[in-house]
């Protein structure tokens, strides 16, 4: 079922009267049956705009449709959602079959099918052997699993998970995102999965939709993102190690870096802040850009050179290059840029040129 | 050697507490058991004529006071523990629910806790006043004669009817401040989850809120059960120190079971009763002991921690 978000505003007010604008005018259309990623730094409303859709915060502002029905004013229980607490908010007296059961319970489907519907959940998320366990003797992964068993397990018409991966260790999170993947795909409902790990949200979305500060960033395909940001915060927050932001100027079309020409922008002259992917440098004996490698990083696969920045001595820059350069710290290199690895943008606005 | 020295340490800032343990509990503890099983036992001359094991005990379960004070403490305890226990938890609930003035509510709910237990006995022995009381005049609204609750000649029955609305009342603060911070502690996420997963109130009461906050209850049973087993105080509120309203006869009393260690320490002078407070002492002693490791056992098996 397509979620169409028109507008959608939440203003909270704390007892002193002051205002936080937590989500700001938010259009989104969230495609049926698709898997979306909603992310973006701390603070800027991802839990906020998922309690929204959920039905448990009201908006101030905007209307909310499912399909072509406007939910705004409906209860949650009404609006046929599943939801993944962050902290997964599994009730801790109840087994895991309990907990799986209690949401059939309460609409009243007889004890034999709701005991065979939250076994079938219960297998479908693995997690079949452990149903009469307490979610204390669960690890953090499991827990995660029974969550979103008594999630699906009243067939909801949307799949709602809030940074469901936040508590599991670096390996555990990588198997059960892949495990999320797939109960989605198994069963097809529309799921939007709130993260502030970008590259959790590009690795399992169908779609981004990047915010901050309340407001609507970009949205799109991972891979379009990545590659077409529209800002300089959309370039930022995307990819590890982050892009360079290194100041620059166009003239007479050209991008110079550092004094250095690295391409062809078609633009008025003007200072710029140029962004450089850190796999877009190329070693080249006649490029142009010359760089003094302060350390390097090996991980075997390639190897990341780290360029001293003089401005900002916090950020220094990251190149990454084939591991077959055996370069030292010290070494002076040339790169030349890949065209399509370098964003120009607006000094001022932040805007993409 | 950094354990041994941490010990002495412990060992010397507790030795205040088990000094004064020692003196004003233990000591009296011991003590009691000890005169307990001493025959004639004269208290002022502080002889006794050897040892006794059940005859001290068998003085005082042959008292005819003693069926009452046991008949009584009962019926005091199981009828006002569990009902104030219930009352407390719906009253907390309801206040915890409440959004506007829910400190000025908390503040009323608490004030008996901080007001005297005697006071507190008059004034409700003013409100189930035949004449003049609260009580009777509501009753008068609906047509009801006024009953004699406390006053010359009153039945036991409504004597103890007042006794248990004021011994109710008079526990709930205590509790309803329990359950109250109990209930504040609850995650709210477990209430965004059950709605969510449309669950009907009262199925949210029962399944979650109640399980959740069975520590707490099970821990305000205990205490509660305990303290109304010790019921006297309440009783001297509201009846003085006959213990009965006035013109009764003693089978009609509302003596409990430490009104009557009390009343033997009242004649402490005489031969053996000393000895008799000491043994009621241990009844008491022994029937909240059994009642409160009979409720541990049930809690291994209800209480969620
Ligand atoms: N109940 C509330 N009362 C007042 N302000 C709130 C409330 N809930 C959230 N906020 C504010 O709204 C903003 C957005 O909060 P929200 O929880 O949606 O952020 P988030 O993107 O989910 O962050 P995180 O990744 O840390 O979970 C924050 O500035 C937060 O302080
Ligand atoms: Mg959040």
């Amino acid at each position: 079922m397509e979620i169409t978000l028109k507008e959608i505003t939440k203003i909270f007010q704390a007892k002193d009267k002051s205002e936080t604008v937590a989500v700001n005018k938010l259009d989104i259309t969230i495609p049926s049956g698709k898997l979306i990623g909603l992310l973006g730094p701390s603070g800027c409303g991802k839990s906020t705009t998922l309690y929204m859709i959920a039905g448990l915060l009201t908006p101030n502002e905007g209307r909310i449709y499912f399909g072509d029905e406007d939910v705004t004013d409906m209860a949650p229980e009404d609006r046929g959602i599943g939801l993944v607490f962050q902290n997964y908010a599994l009730y801790p007296h109840m087994t895991v079959r309990q907990n799986i059961m209690f949401p059939l319970e309460n609409i009243k489907v007889p004890k034999q099918e709701a005991l065979q519907r939250a076994q079938e959940m219960a297998d479908l998320v693995g997690i079949g052997e452990l149903m009469n366990r307490k979610p204390k003797q669960l690890s953090g992964g499991q827990q995660q699993r029974v969550a979103i068993a008594r999630a699906l397990v009243k067939k909801p018409r949307v799949l709602l998970l809030d940074e469901p991966l936040s508590n599991l260790d670096a390996r555990l999170r990588l198997a059960t995102r892949e495990e999320i993947k797939r109960i989605q795909r198994e069963t097809g409902i529309t799921t939007i999965f709130v993260t502030h790990d970008q590259e959790e949200a590009m690795s399992i979305s169908d779609e981004i939709v990047l915010m901050d500060l309340g407001v609507k960033q970009q949205v799109g395909e991972p891979q379009d993102v990545y590659d077409d940001p529209y800002n300089l915060f959309v370039a930022k927050f995307l990819g590890t190690p982050p892009i360079n932001m290194i100041p620059g100027e166009i003239k007479n079309n050209q991008v110079f870096v550092k004094g250095a020409k690295i391409g062809g922008k078609v633009a008025k002259n003007q200072d710029v802040v140029v962004g450089i992917r850190p796999e877009g440098f190329n070693i080249d004996p006649k490029g142009s850009l010359e760089l003094e490698v302060y350390m390097v990083e090996t991980i075997g696969r390639d190897t990341t050179l780290i360029i001293k920045n003089f401005e900002d001595e916090e950020k220094s820059y990251r190149v990454i290059v084939d591991a077959r350069h055996r370069i030292q710290p010290g070494d002076k290199v040339k790169f030349n840029i890949d065209e399509d690895k370098f964003y120009v943008f607006n000094q001022e606005t932040g805007e993409r040129l | 050697m950094l354990e041994k020295q941490s010990n002495l340490k412990a060992l010397f800032y507790l030795a205040p507490a088990m000094v004064l343990l020692s003196v004003f509990t233990f000591y009296p503890l011991f003590n009691a058991f000890f005169l307990a099983f001493l025959k004639d036992y004269e208290f002022l001359l502080r002889s006794a004529r050897g040892f006794t094991i059940l005859g001290n005990f068998k003085n005082v379960i042959t008292d005819p006071d003693f069926g009452i004070a046991m008949k009584n403490t009962s019926i005091i305890t199981f009828i006002s523990v569990p009902i104030s226990v219930i009352v407390a938890l719906l009253i907390s609930v309801a206040l915890n629910s409440v959004k506007k003035l829910q400190g000025a509510f908390q503040t009323i709910f608490f004030l008996p806790y901080v007001t005297n237990a005697i006071a507190i006995g008059m004034a409700f022995a003013f409100i189930f006043h035949a004449d003049y009381g609260l009580l009777n005049t509501i009753l008068g609204w609906f047509g009801i004669n006024p009953i004699n609750w406390v006053g010359l000649n009153a039945s036991w029955s409504n004597a103890m009817f007042a006794l248990l609305v004021y011994t109710v009342w008079g526990g709930l603060a205590f509790k309803i401040m329990v359950f109250l911070s109990g209930l504040q502690s609850i995650d709210k996420q477990y209430y965004d989850a059950a709605r969510v997963d449309a669950t009907p109130r009262r199925r949210v009461l029962t399944r979650i809120t109640i399980p959740l906050l069975s520590p707490m209850i099970f821990y305000i049973t205990v205490t509660s059960f305990i303290g109304a087993f010790k019921a006297y105080r309440t009783i001297i509120g509201m009846f003085g120190e006959t213990l009965r309203p006035p013109g009764t006869l003693s089978k009609d009393s509302l003596i409990t079971i430490v009104g009557l260690v009390y009343d033997a320490l009242a004649h402490a002078d005489a031969t053996g009763k000393m000895s008799e407070a000491a043994a009621a002492s241990i009844i008491l002693f022994s029937i909240t002991m059994i009642f409160t490791l009979i409720q541990m056992q049930i809690s291994k098996r209800r209480v969620h921690f």
